[in-house]
């Protein structure tokens, strides 16, 4: 049932995990690391929430160029080829 | 406050309704099967089905609520937006091409592809339309909220006037209509957002000394608090007012009113600045000058002790948000680079409004506004919200509270009934794949925006101390009129294509799902659309009138609660159902129903409820804290587990 798609999919819904449990518990646990300005003057919170929605368009276009190399993942699977 | 009604406003509004029906009632005569008037017959091209995911998904809470969050309280709103697009994360790599694979019209079909079973039928059904109609309310408030201030109409006749329109564009035409719409809805939305930006960076930001709640005449000090009242009465620049005694509710609040010669009173807010009290010395304030709005028991309403109105005689509550300092003490920044946008606003001062509920005796009830000058380091971080405050206490309780709100966000959008339904529309797994990467970037694009609109909001001079969910509107006022015009009916759009999508995800469960199992036998096609549309209008009549009942609700409060039934009802059945090969029928059905049931019970039984429903104190609620989705979700997978395994076949039976 799980198939290569599926597969790769989930690999990458994991690494967004991470990325996103970091955010949250990182501003559950510790808010004051988020006032920290580490670059340009802007602070961690700003860069980390940006960073979220960049990773998660990143992952999406890289889902997409992984699984569009997969040639046989996009058969109608209600009816099993015979 | 109240607003002059913009005719221009109303033609946009009226020309975007006209097109938006036109185009249901060309497309409704294409419409006639049910594999099109539930899923637009599957052909639907995939990027214009990405866009209409934006269009979908971009709520008015989106819109309105999280910019007038961010504008009102800061960063904090911007947590919502992180969670919001988060949550397709889960919707792209884990359900949507199972999804589409699996299901026809709606997501009781893809939960019940392996089993037949009426159960899961039945359960899907139910809780598809639970959250369904928890996700309507607050979109039916927020029409209200928008169409009372701009159009100068009652919060009934916006909830009106957008449910009928909405129940036409859904009986009409289903799903090819609602499609368009909110494609037109979700690309005009983005594309305008981003204009906004563009001229929010180009304006940067200034400080205008000396005008508004900066004039002469409206601050006073520093000063010895006691000293303060007779100070005031004394001052010749403010016109040597009469000082009201502070009497009965009025004793011991840090105000002094006093009385304009012309009738009406002027309220002064006395601001300890903490920097120069040191140790049990007595404190020293600033008087700065408060705005008062005041309900009578007879229901009138006074703007500084003067009757409300635009008119003669009548005052206005004024427009606020600015700036006290920028940084360097410089008056004007030019234009912005997008991070030098935060790197400013960082090293500035931003003056918030802060507000009191005082009591009089004689019944009546008044809101005084004051202002809370605020380090823009700490309006750019987390933890300043009410809601989530709760993170800089020590108490572990309000960081789970944070957790769980944070972890519904995540895993409910992934089960939303009326963004699931979307992927029926395209043509196959890839396509309905190829549209969630449209969405994620449209969608992840705009709620980059929202930081900035919130901000942009916040420093525009042109809020609403009122009414939060006005800010993105009234900041394009700032701008100008035509633009205000535009983000407004932008806004009302914004409302009906949500709203439509719900309306269709309900109007499919309840026919496709719930009747025909109910009755036993499978409905024709035609049986199916009729009773599709007779179920949009009647849920469309509900939703007008909770719309209506609710009017007042805070409008992503209740969306939250709408991301936490989705998550723990629909999640865990939907996750195991794909990865788990010994799941049964039974339980499924019963992680649907305990999923639906235990969230619905902690929301009604939380602190949260306590206070805004039933007017109870917030700590005699029963539950630890408000949000349950940290409890709840990893309930329903306990659930499907346990059931299944008391539930599996018996072996000569699976073999």
């Amino acid at each position: 049932m799980i198939d290569r798609n599926a597969r790769i999919g989930l690999w990458l819904c994991g690494i967004y995990v991470l990325l996103y449990g970091g955010f949250v518990l990182l501003n559950a646990f510790s808010p004051s690391t988020m006032e920290q300005t580490p670059l340009l003057g802007v602070n961690l919170a700003i860069w980390y929430g940006f960073g979220l929605i960049v990773a998660a368009i990143v992952l999406a276009l890289l889902y997409g160029v992984l699984c569009s190399s997969n040639p046989d993942s996009d058969v109608d699977r209600r009816e099993p080829p015979r | 406050m109240i607003f002059e009604p913009s005719l221009l406003a109303i033609g946009v509004f009226l020309l975007f309704v006209a097109v938006t029906l036109g185009i249901s009632f060309y497309m409704g005569r294409q419409a006639k099967s049910s594999q099109g008037y539930f899923a637009a017959h599957g052909q639907i091209p995939w990027f214009v089905n990405g866009v209409a995911f934006a269009g979908d998904y971009l709520s008015a809470a989106s819109f309105l609520g999280i910019c007038g969050m961010i504008a009102f309280y800061g960063y904090d709103g911007f947590l919502y937006s992180i969670g919001y697009l988060a949550g397709w994360v889960v919707a792209l790599f884990v359900i949507a091409e199972p999804m589409k694979r699996l299901g026809k019209f709606t997501f009781a079909d893809a939960l019940d592809a392996r089993f037949q079973s009426r159960s899961i039928k039945l359960a899907a059904g139910v809780s598809t339309l639970a959250v369904s109609v928890f996700y309507l309310i607050p979109q039916m408030v927020g029409a209200g909220v928008l169409v009372q201030p701009l159009l100068g109409l009652p919060h009934w006749a916006g909830v009106v006037m957008v449910g009928a329109v909405v129940i036409l564009i859904v009986v009409t035409a289903g799903m090819v209509s609602t499609t368009w719409v909110q494609f037109l809805k979700g690309a005009l939305l983005v594309v305008f957002s981003a204009v906004l930006v563009v001229l929010i960076l180009q304006r940067g930001f200034d400080v205008r000394p000396g005008e508004g709640f900066d004039h002469p005449t409206a601050r006073l000090g520093p000063m010895k608090k006691s000293a303060a009242a007779a100070e005031i009465a004394n001052a010749s620049q403010l016109g040597s007012p009469t000082v009201m005694p502070a009497e009965g509710a009025w004793k011991d609040l840090p105000f002094v009113r006093t009385k304009r010669p012309a009738g009406g009173i002027d309220v002064w807010h006395l601001r300890e600045l903490e920097d120069e009290n040191t140790g049990d010395e007595e404190p020293t304030v600033m008087v700065e000058l408060a705005q008062m709005i005041s309900e009578a028991t007879d229901g009138q309403w006074f703007v500084n002790g003067v009757p409300r109105g635009l008119g003669e005689g009548e005052e206005n509550l004024r427009p606020v948000g600015r700036l006290a300092r920028l940084p360097g003490d410089i008056e004007s920044t030019g234009p912005v680079g997008p991070l030098e946008f935060f790197s400013s606003l960082q090293e500035s001062d931003v003056v918030l409004w802060d507000k009191t509920i005082v009591r009089e005796a004689d019944g009546a009830v008044a809101t005084v506004y004051f202002q809370s000058p605020t380090p823009g380091a700490q309006v750019l971080r987390p933890g300043e919200h009410p809601r989530f405050e709760g993170i800089r206490s020590d108490d572990p309780l309000n960081k789970l509270n944070f957790i769980s709100l944070m972890l519904a966000l995540f895993c409910g959008t992934a089960s939303l009934p009326h963004i699931l339904i979307r992927y029926y529309t395209v043509k196959d797994a890839a396509a309905a794949r190829k549209s969630t990467i449209v969405g994620i970037t449209t969608i992840g694009f705009f709620y980059v925006l929202t930081l900035y609109l919130g901000l942009g909001a916040m420093t525009s001079g042109s809020m609403d101390v009122t009414n939060s969910n006005m800010a993105a509107p009234l900041l394009a006022h700032s701008m100008n009129n035509s633009l205000f015009a535009i983000i407004s009916a932008i806004a009302f759009t914004t409302v009906l294509g949500t709203v439509s999508g719900l309306i269709l995800a309900s109007a499919g469960a309840i026919s496709h799902d719930l009747v025909s199992h109910l009755v036993g036998e499978e409905l024709t096609e035609h049986e199916q659309i009729r009773i599709a549309k007779i179920s949009s209008v009647v849920v469309g009549a509900i939703a007008i009138a909770l719309g209506i009942l609710f009017q007042g609700m805070n409008v992503s409060y209740l969306v939250g609660w709408a991301f936490s039934v989705a998550a723990s009802a629909n999640l865990p059945a939907l996750i195991m159902m794909l990865f788990w090969k010994r799941v049964t029928a039974t339980g499924i059905s019963a992680a649907v129903v305990v999923g639906m049931v235990s969230s619905l019970t902690w929301i009604l039984l939380s602190a949260d409820s306590y206070e805004k429903i039933y007017g109870l104190p917030a700590s005699d609620a029963i539950v630890p804290f408000s949000q349950p989705g940290i409890v709840t979700i990893p309930l329903g997978f306990i659930v499907v587990v346990v059931v299944s395994l008391l539930t599996q076949p018996k072996p000569n039976v699976a073999a």
